[in-house]
């Protein structure tokens, strides 16, 4: 990683030029041709250094979603996790060093889906799920600063 | 601060990120059946009314050396959430700071927030820090440590999905 990818990463998480060539435009910026601005962040996309080129949507605008949790006997949570993973609604799922061991995120285009999943889970497994929707947030995402020191 | 039919389906089509090409927005417009400039004028309206908070490179924290993260969770009297929610929320410790719901008796924590860190000691001495600087350490809270990651992706509202 040299610094024009660390520029890529740190500069651009933000405001992609709404123009109609908006990699021609970063390539403006840091010197380089569109062709390598593109390059570069597929490379760092394979890498899975970046997740995607795309938006952060204010929570629950776009459909509903809920932060889950699950307290999953030790020998069992392998298995639950991939049980949980496997769910395309899914997209974060952790485990977390607490009784309650298994956080995951499910996302569905209405509350009746987010329910219908959870309830699922727990039809599988057997264990309670519990659902702790978002009720306010007072975070504007900034993205994140790196620090490459 | 509805969003219409037409801005739903742009950002469902957008929730696995541009095509890495020459004219994505172009791209992105053939899936939605959108104009090239009808998707540029939709996204920067949708930017505008902070319906997308930030449209660009979305970064994997873990891979960038970021290995340690903590889910912090504090149990704040209701009618100081509101205020203490906001003042966690400007730090910039703090990467997603969410009021939710208690579940008494197992869950008594009403607000999350989510700091990230290069190893655990560093994480932990800035929530440390952070609660002594803001004004909040005598609030019950407990440190989640993530230990393992089986799954991160974007979100992804379809329709048919939630259909199934």
């Amino acid at each position: 990683m040299d610094s024009i990818d660390r520029r890529l990463l740190d500069d651009y998480q933000h405001d992609l030029p709404l123009d109609p060539r908006p990699f021609a435009a970063i390539g403006r910026d840091l010197g380089i041709a569109e062709d390598e601005v593109i390059a570069r962040l597929d490379r760092l996309r394979q890498h899975g250094t970046v997740s995607r080129v795309g938006a952060v949507v204010r929570p629950n605008v776009a459909g509903a979603s809920t932060l889950a949790a699950m307290a999953v006997p030790v020998e069992w949570l392998e298995r639950v996790a991939a049980l949980v993973s496997a769910y395309p609604e899914v997209n974060h799922n952790y485990q977390r060093d607490h009784r309650l061991n298994l956080w995951f995120v499910v996302a569905c285009a209405d509350r009746a889906g987010v329910a219908m999943v959870l309830l699922d889970i727990s039809r599988r497994t057997g264990l309670e799920v519990l659902d702790l929707p978002m009720l306010e947030h007072f975070h504007i995402d900034l993205g994140f600063g790196l620090q490459w020191t | 601060m509805d969003v219409n039919d037409r801005e739903l389906a742009l950002i469902s089509a957008l929730s696995g990120g541009l095509e890495l090409c020459a004219a994505p927005y172009a791209r992105l417009g053939l899936v939605v059946g959108m104009s090239e400039a009808e998707v540029i004028a939709t996204l920067s309206a949708l930017r505008e009314r902070g319906i997308i908070r930030r449209l660009g490179v979305i970064v994997r924290h873990h891979e960038l050396g970021y290995r340690a993260n903590a889910m912090v969770v504090w149990d704040v009297p209701d009618h100081q959430v509101g205020e203490v929610g906001r003042r966690l929320g400007q730090c910039p410790e703090v990467t997603l700071c969410y009021r939710r719901p208690r579940r008494l008796p197992d869950w008594p924590f009403n607000l999350f927030t989510m700091v990230h860190g290069k190893d655990r000691a560093e994480v932990e001495a800035a929530i440390a820090g952070m609660a002594v600087r803001e004004g909040v350490d005598h609030y019950p809270r407990h440190a989640l440590f993530s230990l393992k990651r089986f799954k991160q992706c974007g979100a992804r509202y379809s329709q048919r999905q939630a259909a199934e």
